[in-house]
């Protein structure tokens, strides 16, 4: 019995050494969940896009590594009409397809394809608007693209022209977005022949670094390296997506070399992660914002006085400490530091308890009773709502506010807290999709946001005039100065207290090189290489 | 015997519809918009809600929704995931064998340690081993599977390094899917190493689902056997002077073993729900973390497909346990 039992465990430590020992560049991503699918137009969440639209696929445009500026990517030239209306994109020559188990293409990237990506999710005809059972284009028509793009079509073989209905600045950055993803129109149609249509979402082909190689539902997606890539050449064989759900287990594997890097740590974990003479750990701002957002309708909310004194009465640095850990900065403007035209000259409301109490005081508010809604779940911008719910709470109490903290399930919390007659401030947040700053300051301030968005249901039309012009102004320089303006009239009017900007940390095993952090949340490995 | 295998197959199928009723409606019952959660914080028009609901055949009554999805079940068809937008039944089928794997793993280790423990502790009853037995039973009964997986993972794999940490193979092989049983699947892949490291996979997920199973078996297997050990025939057995092993071992454990059949029947529900948390906890790609990751999406197709078939499987096996004790006893198929 004993001989039995020291043969098993012979067997069972060899078997780990070899799950240990990984082959030759191939680099393991512990990555936090199961991709929706692999057509990126479908979906909207990070997970899925770091699974299909990174690896995968390329976009007219690409976003700069560790930048939100967009740079040619498929498109190796464009040209705007003076009225901002007409792009015509040039692109690139020799652009292949990945050749796989499933599909070997014949012919190389042409307008065809962008016509066939693009248009499916912006026009209900279009044959492929519909190809999989309960199938929407979530992005592309929260991003507007189809009241937006009048018509896309081919000049040649290689230019394509936009025609748009109205002048938009931001629409070079929301084509570097994953759900602007360009596919293959040929392997489409072959699927459509065999009657196969939803294996578009199943078996991916696009022109991207990496070929898809198999998915196992909830457990590993491999990829090889693309050979045919245009730009340039992967540094690994192959990559591995294991997927971990766990946070505390991601870090395990990563502390015993089943993966290379990993994304969103426990905040409790980053400081033995750093200690880790194993381990590297990179840190950046993330494009986010958390806030506490006031019905601007509702008394005495309405006054911006009574928002400014609740805001003088929020500790911003001690809701910092308690549920990041440190791993956050508070947050002045609506949009974070890392994005361009953000406004230095702001100054925050400081934490001072004896200001707060006497502005209340003077614009008459007495025995305040309110309610604070937390959304329920962990979010990147907001890890622990609840807790930073009772901090302003504590707070509040001290200058003579009484705070009832309410919360409902997901879903019903981000339905609830759009109503206009919602009872009560709500800590709510937002991640970029484009960095733009239309993104984060049309979307959810501008007027046109009342009701949907914009949980303030805050209307100014100072504001709302400089971001519907900054809009429509093709001038950088000049769009700057406009939402440098308009984040000076939000601080002034202060509909919502600003609470952080929570900080991306990134993990990995000593010897990766080339990863670059993304101010988007991307997880890109193109670049990427493993010491041998 | 094969009236009472009518019998027990009538009484199935109003609980299955029953099952239907509960799985559809509770769900719905719940807060939570499964269209609003496709767009995340980002507002969904009323316009595009509309239209993405009537799409999804959510804008009808719910009457109208059961039937049509009842009728669906009957021809195999458990509805399209909201999320992945693959059919139920095929997604089921993929991941349901991972599941069955882990839990036949667990429910062998709960039976080969359960059993004797049970048995020793009924023999040597009031000693310091039964009093230590039942007491490390009950601490397994009552533990947290979460913190529990996690403690083995920090101790086996993370600081001993012995066992991998999670998944159910090490990356470095791959081979197509041919059973979706991994032990079997590395076996047939020829791949040196392939077998071990399936196996090495799934010692820490088993012992951790095994863990209350464990515990309950144990303690059903002594007090049946403390009862069958007080019954008059295992004193004849005795008087006869037949050897200890012979009484405990033929005359007192067969009989003992009819409550423990039932109570091991029993564990399969259990096993099933506790491996929503141990494939969590593990990244052990089965139906418990899918229908986990389910809940949260408010995927209703998957969450009332998913129960809806554990529901079957386990009123299959306590059909099975059933028959099986009417064999063992036939007074009880009358």
């Amino acid at each position: 019995m004993k001989r039995v039992l020291t043969l098993a465990a012979a067997a069972l430590l060899s078997a780990t050494f070899f799950a240990g020992a990984a082959s030759a560049k191939t680099f393991v991503y512990c990555s936090e969940g199961s991709p929706e699918g692999f057509d990126p137009g479908l979906y909207t969440a990070g997970t899925t896009f770091d699974a299909s639209a990174h690896p995968i696929f390329n976009r007219l445009l690409e976003f700069k590594p560790g930048t939100t500026q967009p740079e040619a990517g498929l498109a190796e030239s464009w040209e705007i009409s003076a009225d901002g209306t007409v792009y015509t994109f040039k692109l690139r020559k020799g652009v292949k397809f990945q050749t796989t188990d499933f599909f070997t293409p014949t012919r190389e990237l042409n307008a065809d394809d962008v016509i066939f990506s693009i248009g499916r999710q912006i026009d209900e005809k279009n044959a492929w608007n519909k190809y999989i059972s309960g199938g929407t284009w979530e992005y592309a028509d929260g991003m507007g693209f189809p009241k937006l793009i009048k018509s896309i079509e081919k000049v040649d073989d290689l230019t394509v022209k936009v025609t748009l209905n109205r002048p938009e600045a931001p629409f070079l950055a929301n084509l570097a977005m994953p759900f602007a993803s360009i596919l293959s129109k040929e392997y489409a149609d072959s699927l459509e022949k065999d009657g196969k249509k939803e294996q578009l979402n199943q078996n991916p082909v696009g022109t991207g670094p990496f070929t898809f190689v198999a998915y196992q539902q909830d457990a590993i997606i491999r990829y090889k390296k693309n050979a045919d890539y245009w730009g340039t050449a992967p540094k690994i064989d192959d990559l591995v997506f294991a997927i971990t759900s766990d946070a505390a287990v991601r870090y395990q594997k990563l502390k015993a070399g089943e993966c290379h890097l990993m994304p969103f740590p426990n905040a409790a974990d980053v400081e033995s992660m750093k200690s880790d003479p194993n381990l590297e750990v990179l840190e950046q701002e993330g494009l986010n914002i958390a806030y506490l957002a006031y019905n601007t309708t509702q008394a005495p909310f309405d006054k911006p006085e009574v928002r400014i004194a609740l805001n003088k009465a929020i500790n911003k640095k001690a809701i910092v400490d308690a549920v990041f850990q440190g791993m956050a900065t508070p947050a002045t403007n609506p949009i974070p530091p890392t994005m361009w035209s953000y406004n230095n000259e702001t100054k925050d409301d400081t934490y001072d308890l004896d200001a707060a109490k006497k502005m209340l005081a003077d614009a008459g508010v007495k025995d305040l009773s309110m309610k604070i809604w937390a959304m329920p779940v962990s979010r990147p911008y907001m890890l622990n709502a609840r807790r930073a719910a009772e901090i302003m709470q504590d707070d509040f109490a001290k200058i003579g506010v009484k705070v009832e903290i309410v919360s409902y399930e997901w879903a019903e919390y981000l339905s609830r807290s759009k109503a206009k007659d919602r009872d009560g401030a709500a800590i709510l947040g937002w991640t970029g999709d484009n960095g733009d700053p239309d993104n984060f300051l049309d979307t959810l301030l501008g007027c046109d946001a009342v009701g949907g968005n914009n949980r303030a249901q805050w209307c100014n039309q100072e504001f709302d005039a400089l971001v519907k012009k900054a809009k429509v102004t093709s001038d950088q320089a000049e769009r700057t100065k406009l939402y440098e303006q308009a984040q000076a009239v939000f601080k002034k009017d202060a509909p919502w207290a600003t609470i952080d900007h929570s900080l991306a940390v990134v993990p990995m095993r000593k010897g990766v090189t080339g990863f670059t952090q993304s101010p988007l949340g991307d997880f890109t490995f193109e670049a990427v290489d493993i010491a041998e | 015997m094969f009236g009472f295998l009518l019998r027990r197959l009538a009484v199935l199928i109003p609980t299955f519809i029953g099952v239907s009723i509960i799985a559809f409606s509770f769900i719905r019952l719940l807060p939570g918009d499964p269209v609003a959660l496709l767009s995340g914080e980002r507002v969904m028009s009323p316009e595009r809600h509309a239209q993405i609901s009537a799409q999804l055949g959510m804008d009808r009554p719910m009457i109208v929704q059961y039937f049509d999805y009842l009728g669906g079940v009957l021809t195999g068809d458990f509805g399209t995931s909201i999320v992945s937008k693959k059919p139920v039944l095929d997604q089921f089928l993929t991941l349901f064998p991972a599941t069955v794997e882990l839990s036949f793993c667990a429910i062998i280790i709960a039976i080969a340690l359960g059993i004797p423990a049970g048995v020793i502790a009924a023999i040597k009853r009031g000693s310091i081993f039964d009093q230590g037995l039942m007491g490390i039973a009950l601490v397994g009964y009552s533990m947290p599977i979460f913190w529990w997986g996690l403690l083995l993972i920090i101790l086996f794999s993370g600081t001993l390094q012995w066992f991998p940490v999670s998944g159910r193979i090490s990356l470095m092989f791959y081979f197509p899917q041919v059973t979706g049983f991994m032990l079997i699947d590395s076996l047939i892949s020829g791949q040196k190493g392939a077998f071990a490291s399936a196996l090495s996979h799934l010692v820490l997920p088993s012992i951790v689902l095994a863990t209350i199973p464990l515990a309950v078996i144990a303690r059903q297997t002594r007090s049946a056997m403390l009862e069958v050990l007080s019954e008059d025939y295992v004193r004849t057995a005795r008087a006869k002077g037949l050897s200890p092993f012979r009484v405990v071992g033929i005359h007192a454990l067969r009989n003992a073993m009819i409550p423990v059949i039932t109570t091991v029947g029993l564990q399969v529900g259990v096993m099933l729900a506790g491996a929503i948390l141990t494939e969590t906890i593990f990244s052990w790609p089965g139906i418990g973390k899918w229908i986990l990751d389910s809940v949260f999406r408010r995927d209703y197709a998957v969450i009332q497909g998913g129960l809806l078939l554990i529901a079957a499987i386990i009123m299959t096996v306590n059909l099975i346990v059933d028959l099986l004790y009417g064999l063992v006893n036939p007074r009880i198929r009358h």
